[in-house]
């Protein structure tokens, strides 16, 4: 049992149903229990989800952040549809994370990456819904004397069936608000879900065509007084500057050159927000630009720091490829035996360079510190952590901060990470009772991300003299992301989240969304962990991206090696997964794959993030090397799919994602310093890179798969055994960028 | 000293001349609709008008501004985002994170100012704006669609 609170501010503990339909619920404490009513504790919310006004708009409180992944009005639909709400009259909002805590986290996580969103919440979300319509029928109910069992509910309507009397939720929102939630509820069955499933438009795009969505880097004065109870009668503006170099810190700077520009209010160093060492400068100014300027003249030594450079630490994971000691993810059967009687052992190694997300909004917060308390406007995928960021930078109980959120212009994984917000509330803490808005410059987006980790993959495989592949070692070797972010994660000093989409069932129930779909009679699949002192992240996709090209760019060299049809080599693996198998079929079927047309089509399938996935793509590639991808093929089966157009626009996106990092992105370092500071050097895809994108939404239902991300992973390995289908090469190293694809 | 004439209004800033465009707009006037993306006027989110031609105004200092130019931004493009542009981005749901779109609305309004019915050439040439959510594909879709309603 669950001990969350989950339905009521009057403290009912809520515990998850075995079946994980039902819930129990125990009137266990007084009313007022729960903590201090808060702001978006109105006295006429039906329950923490929902609230209805009089005139039946209905507001979904929505914890997890919207950042252009259609969470928002997919969470919306979940509960609109398990409310029988009018859609129509369907708004969100977001309660903050103050007051989550002090709802004793009634509206539990506010984390939103690993394409958790919908299938992370949509278990207790549409269970608060489904409660909260049961309480607004009992009120209407006892409004007619009559049992509640004689009444149903659609589009926000409440109907008794004997008498055809009706009333809309908002007449008895008020009266529902005060009943006790329901001892138990069901949700609804799949077959009757009306808007779970249904295209509908998002609900945050109308302020997204008229520029007037706010976004952190927009905040003004005006935006932090609709929200603050302080009057502060200005807001600043701040540029900074971090150590270039990895690890250096501030020697000196000489403020004076600059306190006397235009608008330069105060000139100062930041201590690092994840270690003590001062290693930033900032200039707060009346503009941003003001700001700017002024730091660009200021004069800044830098001492110490980390010699890193990629092209030196290529020769560390060229060892790893090799290396003796490895930690094993997978593997059964008898390698050695396979590749002692192979036929033939194909070997390739391919590489993923350093990624940074570049989203398209720069890292930004707003923060104002008033000595007894702290606030912060920010885009942040993790409303909690960054609450806890701005206490622990303010040096105030977590009780006397907030956190207001914004949408993202783009997370990706980077607005995970609070840096940002501990270096606003610094900064505001310089100017008392003002507010501060700190933009970082795009160079410093691309200078101080958390990289997408550098890994190469090589791979083995054994084939018989009829062409079957006979064993298979997969070695990874590189970067770690949660030895340097999450140690504690590790087990055994392994981490299992390197072999995402590679892992057996059963090792690690937070990645049994990340299995191997393949069979194969004898395999090893390892990682000789190399990492470099580089700082990593989750960059959408994660792991799943190498793996996806180790794995299926091999698969296909195997295939050709083999003489077989790649399709057909790889059904041959996927006997015992008709779902991977399926997705595959469809979108090799969706592209004609077979027909003898002059195409040349690559193929990818992959799981992750608990949902399977597949590509074929087609490129045709010039006389002098110049490539062309001219259409791509989808399908994905996420069990459910809660807004199929929203899905499609997630997948074509992914495309855009995934190949702009296989066509141009490479972060280096030299002397310690990112060498990619904007998108001259560090390119995005254009609209005359992009393909057609056909999106074939296969949901088989009976799962919760995730959509955001697992899509990213089957892009390059399609597009690069495309390549090879077109031009008989194998691109293996990345990004494509400067290669002429007949000569590699 | 600056004076603009920006969706109608004339406006007079205080600013130094090497200000770049963006940053007079969005804090001189107060409209924040053009976002700061790269400021080398690469991935084309900071796209106004001037004299109903796309500018990239990162990089345009407002001293090579005269004050006869009318500079129009997304919150003047329509009233009610009737824009044959913005329709059509609404009818196909195109923005993601959305930050990228004023800039990219701007840029096929602009495009489409001078051609009002542009090839996918066309639209490969002059539509370069990057967009890392990845509404490319909609985006043209969108474009088809404008010209449609136009």
């Amino acid at each position: 049992m669950a001990d969350t609170g989950l339905l009521s501010r009057r403290g009912f503990i809520i515990g998850t149903g075995a079946t994980g339909l039902t819930i129990g619920i125990l009137a266990s404490c007084s009313p007022g229990t729960s903590g201090p009513e808060t702001a978006a504790e109105q006295l006429d919310e039906v329950n923490a989800w929902v609230h209805i006004d009089s005139d039946d708009t209905v507001t979904v409180r929505i914890a997890r952040s919207e950042m252009g992944q259609g969470t928002l009005t997919g969470l919306a639909q979940l509960v609109a549809d398990e409310l029988d709400a009018d859609w129509d009259k369907v708004t969100t909002v977001y309660p903050t994370p103050g007051e989550n805590l002090a709802r004793e986290r009634i509206w539990r996580s506010y984390s939103t990456g690993g394409s958790q969103g919908i299938r992370g919440s949509q278990d207790y979300v549409r269970e608060g819904a489904a409660a909260a319509k049961a309480m607004l029928i009992e009120a209407a109910a006892n409004e007619w004397e009559v049992p509640a069992s004689e009444c149903s509910s659609e589009n926000s309507i409440i109907t008794h069936g004997p008498t055809g009397r009706t009333v809309t939720y908002g007449a008895v929102a008020g009266a529902a608000s005060q009943l006790a939630p329901p001892l138990e509820v069901t949700v609804k069955d799949p077959s009757e879900w009306k808007i779970i499933g249904q295209p509908k438009k998002r609900l945050d795009t109308a302020d997204k065509l008229t520029g007037a969505q706010v976004y952190g880097a927009d905040i003004t004065l005006d935006d932090v007084l609709k929200d603050t109870d302080a009057t502060p009668d200005r807001l600043l503006c701040a540029s900074i500057k971090q150590s270039p170099k990895i690890g250096a810190t501030v020697a000196s700077f000489d403020a004076s050159a600059v306190e006397n520009m235009p608008g330069v209010q105060k000139v100062v160093s930041l201590k690092d927000p994840f270690g003590e060492a001062q290693n930033a400068v900032a200039v707060i100014a009346d503009t941003w630009w003001q700001a700017n300027t002024a730091l660009e003249a200021l004069p800044v030594e830098w001492e110490g720091g980390v010699d890193f450079s990629t092209e030196a630490f290529e020769a560390e994971l060229d060892d790893g490829l090799t290396s003796d000691e490895a930690f094993v993810g997978n593997g059964g059967g008898d390698l050695a035996a396979a590749f002692a009687e192979a036929d033939q052992i194909i070997e390739a190694s391919y590489n993923m360079p350093f990624q940074n997300h570049a989203c398209m909004e720069p890292m930004n917060t707003t923060a104002l510190y008033t000595g007894d308390r702290c606030e912060a406007w920010c885009p942040t995928q993790n409303g909690e952590a960054a609450l806890a960021a701005v206490s622990e930078a303010s040096g105030l109980p977590i009780e006397d901060c907030e956190v207001y959120k914004i949408h993202l212009g783009g997370g990706f994984g980077r607005r995970g990470a609070p840096d940002y917000v501990q270096q606003a509330v610094m900064l505001a803490m310089e100017v008392p009772g003002t507010p501060v808005k700190l933009l970082w410059t795009r160079e410093e987006s691309m200078k101080h991300g958390f990289f997408h980790p550098t890994t190469k993959g090589r791979v083995r495989g054994s084939l018989d003299a009829d062409g079957n592949l006979t064993g298979l070692h997969l070695r990874i070797s590189g970067q770690s992301i949660l030895a340097a972010l999450i140690p504690q994660a590790l087990q055994d000093g392994v981490d299992y989240a390197t072999f995402q989409g590679l892992l057996p069932s059963g090792v690690d129930e937070r990645l049994e969304d990340q299995t191997l779909k393949y069979t194969f009679d004898n395999f090893l699949i390892d990682h000789a962990m190399r990492n470099p002192p580089v700082r990593p992240g989750f960059w959408r996709g994660v792991n799943l991206n190498q793996n996806a090209i180790y794995l299926e760019c091999a698969m296909d060299e195997f295939a050709h090696a083999a003489g077989r049809d790649p399709l057909e080599f790889r059904l041959a693996h996927l006997q015992d997964n008709p779902k991977a198998a399926a997705v595959l079929q469809a979108a090799a079927d969706g592209s004609g794959w077979g027909h003898d047309d002059g195409k040349h089509r690559g193929l990818c399938v992959m799981y992750g993030f608990g949902a399977y996935v597949a590509a074929c793509s087609e490129v045709s590639v010039s006389d002098d090397g110049v490539l062309s991808i001219d259409r791509i093929v989808a399908a994905t089966d996420p069990g459910y799919a809660v807004n199929p157009q929203q899905i499609e626009a997630q997948v074509e996106g992914s495309f855009v994602y995934g190949l702009s990092a296989m066509l141009f992105g490479e972060i280096t370092f030299v002397d310690g310093e990112a060498q990619e500071l904007n998108f001259d050097t560090f390119n995005s895809m254009r609209i005359a890179d992009m393909p057609g994108v056909e999106t074939i939404i296969m949901p088989s239902g009976g799962f919760w798969g995730g959509v955001g991300e697992p899509t990213i992973a089957v892009a390059a390995p399609s597009v690069l055994n495309a390549i090879f289908a077109a031009t008989g090469k194998r691109v293996r190293q990345l990004p494509l960028k400067d290669q002429n694809l007949r000569e590699v | 000293m600056a004076t603009l004439k920006i969706n109608g209004e004339t406006v007079t800033v205080d600013v130094a001349d090497d200000t770049p465009l963006l940053w007079v707009i969005r804090e001189q006037v107060g409209l924040t609709g053009a976002k700061y993306g790269c400021g080398i006027a690469q991935c084309g989110t900071c796209t106004i008008h001037v004299d109903g031609s796309p500018v990239r105004s990162c990089v345009y200092p407002v001293g090579a501004l005269t004050g006869e130019e009318e500079i129009t931004t997304i919150e003047g493009l329509s009233e009610d985002a009737s824009h044959p542009v913005q329709e059509a981005w609404a009818e196909l749901d195109i923005p993601q994170c959305g930050y990228c779109q004023p800039g990219m609305i701007m840029a096929v309004a602009g495009m489409l100012n001078d051609n009002p019915n542009p090839s996918d050439e066309d639209i490969d040439a002059q539509i370069t704006n990057i967009c890392r959510c990845g509404t490319l594909a909609r985006v043209r879709k969108g474009i088809k669609l404008a010209v449609e309603k136009s």
